[in-house]
């Protein structure tokens, strides 16, 4: 049995998310192949070579590869598709995008955001946000998945030695172009990679209020997110929504600030190791979840907080 | 041009489920149904495009229980101009569904496909990319901004790390992501307005489709608790737990 990863990677490195997915990969047992699909990606192939536990690297590179087109990468993941018994993506923006198209051309049933894996057919994934749980079992002869990668630890990025195979690359499908890519520039870390998150809500009241979180980041090295409410009212950017519909996160802490703690924020960080909340409202459904609540006006708290650490 | 809005009946986003104690499922019986937000918006998002003149024909489908009706009125309301309903009691599951649609979108022939990125129900993301796929069309997902002009869709997506943009040769899918637009207010003259519109219903059998589930769910359980923590009495407190009992400062 062969499973095949599919990278998440920038050309230049492999990205944290690539090595979580390996390590759901080698729950199903069997050898773990990685499938880097990029433009100039000999780097993030080498990079995928080291990682420990996978025995081999194909390497699809071409200019019309370099931009993760879903036509485009979905037409090389299915080429190398065959004699593999599971197709593993990470579920992130750019794995949700394409295996769906993957699955369905190999007329597969997707099993999507997996946050566990009971045997090599059957699986955990949340449901509801996150309210529920189902056991799903698939009888397909290839499994297509995409992997929570909060839900399983990372392999060592070191250690592995395995060869790198080139592979050729499909051709444009020539239905999509891709025209540009706003990247919001920040030297804080990456929201789902990094170690604390500090979060604000709707009760910041206002884009402006939202930097009142900047010094707090800074201090704890954290990331910065929002809830849902907060990017509906345009506190802040949707990227940094963490909930069901944005992104899920498991630092070692989440400081939720001015957030209530609607069912869908909670589906997106109940699982981070120590939860902090400031809230004025002692009744707020957040404190049901927080390890360690602070009820008071989160105007003097976080100045306070930051000054007190 | 010819738009295709394909909609999800789900428990409404308010609701919180609970897990039956037998563990064959969520408990939906008495539950308040709605329409899939992502899918109301993808519902604005085609009525605007008409009201631009963009677009001629705006068709609502919903795939599912004789009640998938009152989702399809909905949407008719929002600015649907007719409905389909593939009615069928099977669980259906997104391969089933983007069959479905297939077979329809052959039928109708619409240039877009417009559907929500996700059900809030299964969280599967998956119907609108299997959709195209098995279309052969290009797709954008997670879309924040959608221009139609000249037969190519200029879609902006919302991505990790910020925004990407797409220009697809149509016809196309996009999925819909939660900044694209705000849904109107749904006022009861279009209401009425609605229950006059056209509502076509027909059977999976009817396009050759099998919707058999192909995923068996072998159980569902309640997620694991979290134990709520405690509350402290203020920031000097709070900074020494985080020092010295949960040590994660």
């Amino acid at each position: 049995m062969s499973i095949l990863v599919i990278a998440e990677h920038d050309n230049a490195s492999i990205k944290p998310a690539t090595l979580n997915t390996v390590a759901a990969a080698a729950k199903l047992g069997g050898d773990v192949h990685v499938l880097v699909v990029g433009v100039g990606a000999s780097a993030a192939a080498q990079a995928a070579a080291q990682i420990a536990g996978v025995s081999k690297v194909l390497l699809a590179d071409a200019a019309q590869l370099g931009d993760g087109l879903a036509e485009n990468v979905a037409e090389q993941v299915l080429k190398q598709a065959a004699g593999y018994s599971h197709i593993v993506f990470a579920a992130t923006a750019s794995g949700k995008n394409v295996a769906p198209r993957v699955a369905a051309k190999l007329d597969v049933a997707q099993i999507s955001e997996i946050i566990s894996v009971e045997s090599a057919d059957t699986f955990q994934r949340p449901i509801y946000a996150g309210n529920a749980i189902a056991t799903v079992q698939s009888s397909d002869a290839v499994k297509v998945i995409t992997v929570r990668t909060t839900a399983f630890d990372a392999v060592a990025a070191t250690g592995g030695s395995a060869a790198v195979e080139n592979v050729d690359a499909v051709a444009d499908s020539g239905k999509s172009r891709f025209v540009g890519r706003e990247v919001a520039t920040s030297d804080r870390p990456e929201l789902t990679a990094a170690k604390a998150v500090v979060s604000g809500g709707r009760g910041l009241g206002s884009l402006e209020n939202f930097k009142i979180l900047d010094p707090l980041a800074d201090k704890l090295g954290a990331a910065v997110g929002a809830s849902r409410a907060a990017v509906d009212a345009g506190y802040a950017p949707n990227d940094w929504q963490v909930g069901q519909t944005g992104k899920i996160v498991a630092p070692q802490l989440y400081v939720a600030v001015g957030i209530s703690g609607a069912i869908q924020h909670l589906a997106g960080m109940k699982d981070s190791k120590v939860i902090v909340a400031i809230n004025k409202d002692a009744e707020a459904p957040i404190f049901g979840v927080a390890d360690y609540g602070l009820v008071g006006d989160l105007f003097q708290e976080v100045p306070a907080l930051v000054k007190a650490l | 041009m010819k738009v295709l809005v394909p909609v999800k009946r789900v428990v409404d986003y308010n609701v919180k489920v609970r897990v039956k104690s037998d563990q064959t499922g969520v408990d939906i019986a008495n539950v308040k149904m709605s329409m899939n937000p992502f899918d109301e918006i993808a519902v604005e998002e085609a009525t605007r495009l008409k009201e631009k003149g963009v677009v001629t024909e705006v068709i609502a489908v919903s795939c599912g229980v004789a009640q998938c009706q009152e989702t399809l009125r909905t949407a008719m309301a929002i600015g649907a101009d007719r409905a389909i309903l593939v009615e069928t009691s099977v669980e259906l599951q997104p391969l089933a569904v983007a069959k479905l649609l297939k077979a329809l979108a052959d039928k109708e022939q619409p240039d877009l496909i417009v559907l929500g990125k996700q059900a809030i129900d299964d969280d599967a993301n998956q119907t609108g990319q299997a959709l195209a796929a098995l279309l052969g069309w290009p797709q954008a997902t997670f879309a924040s901004k959608v221009e139609v002009a000249d037969g190519v869709a200029t879609v902006t997506r919302e991505v990790d790390g910020g925004l990407e943009t797409v220009a697809l040769t149509l016809p196309a899918v996009v999925t819909t992501d939660l900044r694209l637009n705000e849904p109107r207010y749904v006022t009861l003259p279009n209401i009425m307005k609605a229950k006059k519109k056209p509502l076509e219903t027909i059977k999976p059998e009817d396009l050759g489709v099998d919707v058999a589930p192909r995923l068996k769910t072998l159980k569902v359980t309640e997620p694991p608790a979290r134990q709520a923590g405690i509350k402290v009495a203020d920031v000097a407190a709070l900074v020494d737990k985080l020092k010295n009992e949960a040590k994660v400062v």
